[in-house]
């Protein structure tokens, strides 16, 4: 560990504010570019499963609405 | 081998594939960034004529080797999109894209961020960074002919044009250092011969550039995965597998 305390860490000899803007500038846009599909995924995959209950009581008849 | 490629092409193949390989490579790819930056930023020691300024290198230097790998990612299944008709060519091609600006971007405002104490500037109009801003806009190009196009045929074909065209910018990258006079360092790590950075220093830089490889993998995939199953929402696999589950 090359620094002593936090605010050692946070200061970084009057560096830190440039070295955590950039980390957060590359944090939040990596998180989003994996969450924004996982999300997305997640959508579809509820779509899908909700048009496959549609589609089996529909074939069931309108007498047995509530199973699928 | 051509049995591997064959089965790539085929959707309901690399729709269950893809999704043992995201199961993997999202925990690996978090517990490597996390390792990498807690490595760079805390453990390393600070720069003798930079001071800590430079530990914006571990973001910044992985997030632009991998834009300038993923570019050729992209255009390889442009080309391939291109010559053989090949939809899941097509389809890795358009998921490499967003993923490549978002690194090129990181690599630009990291690198801006970076030279404000270093140069003094945020911005020069240097070889290198206007390469990378080149490199941005190309990405971007591609995401944007796509939406552009109502026929997607001609879209994934104009898009495939675009990016192989725009190939020609890579090796401009690499080698703007070398050609032209510019404030931006060469390249420290090279594969021949001694390289110009202390192990200590190093190796968390490499693990930082593996942990952007797998994040690059890993986000292609999954942009894959969204795209397969709004596009095969019709096909019987799909329905199966959102049957069975």
């Amino acid at each position: 560990m090359y620094f002593e305390s936090l605010s050692a860490v946070w200061h970084m000899d009057g560096h830190g504010f440039y070295v955590w803007l950039a980390y957060a500038f590359t944090a939040i846009p990596l998180a989003l570019t994996v969450w924004l599909p996982i999300n997305r995924i997640r959508q579809h995959w509820r779509w899908l499963q909700a048009e496959q209950r549609r589609a089996a009581s529909a074939s069931s008849g309108s007498a047995n609405e509530a199973g699928g | 081998m051509w049995t591997i490629i064959h089965k790539m092409g085929s959707p309901p193949w690399f729709f269950r594939f893809s999704g043992v390989l995201v199961r993997w490579l999202l925990p690996i790819t978090i517990s490597l960034l996390v390792m990498g930056a807690f490595w760079g930023l805390l453990v390393a020691p600070p720069d003798f004529r930079q001071g800590n300024s430079y530990r914006i290198i571990y973001i910044h230097v992985p997030a632009a080797v991998v834009a300038l790998a993923g570019y050729y990612v992209m255009a390889l299944a442009g080309a391939v999109s291109l010559i053989w008709r090949i939809k899941m060519a097509d389809i890795t091609m358009r998921a490499a894209a967003p993923v490549g600006a978002v690194l090129t971007a990181i690599a630009l405002v990291t690198g801006a961020i970076w030279g404000k104490p270093t140069w003094g500037a945020w911005w020069v109009w240097d070889a290198r960074i206007t390469s990378m801003l080149i490199l941005f806009f190309l990405y971007l190009g591609v995401v944007a002919l796509f939406e552009a196009y109502e026929n997607k045929t001609a879209a994934a074909r104009a898009c495939a044009v675009l990016s192989l065209v725009g190939t020609v910018n890579i090796p401009i990258i690499y080698k703007s250092v070398d050609w032209w006079y510019s404030l931006h360092q060469p390249a420290s790590i090279k594969f021949t011969g001694e390289s110009a950075i202390d192990s200590s220093m190093l190796y968390p830089l490499l693990l930082m550039i593996l942990a952007f490889y797998c994040l690059f993998a890993l986000t292609v995939l999954l942009n894959m995965r969204a795209e397969l199953l709004w596009a095969h929402r019709e096909s019987s696999w799909l329905k199966q597998l959102a049957g069975g589950a």
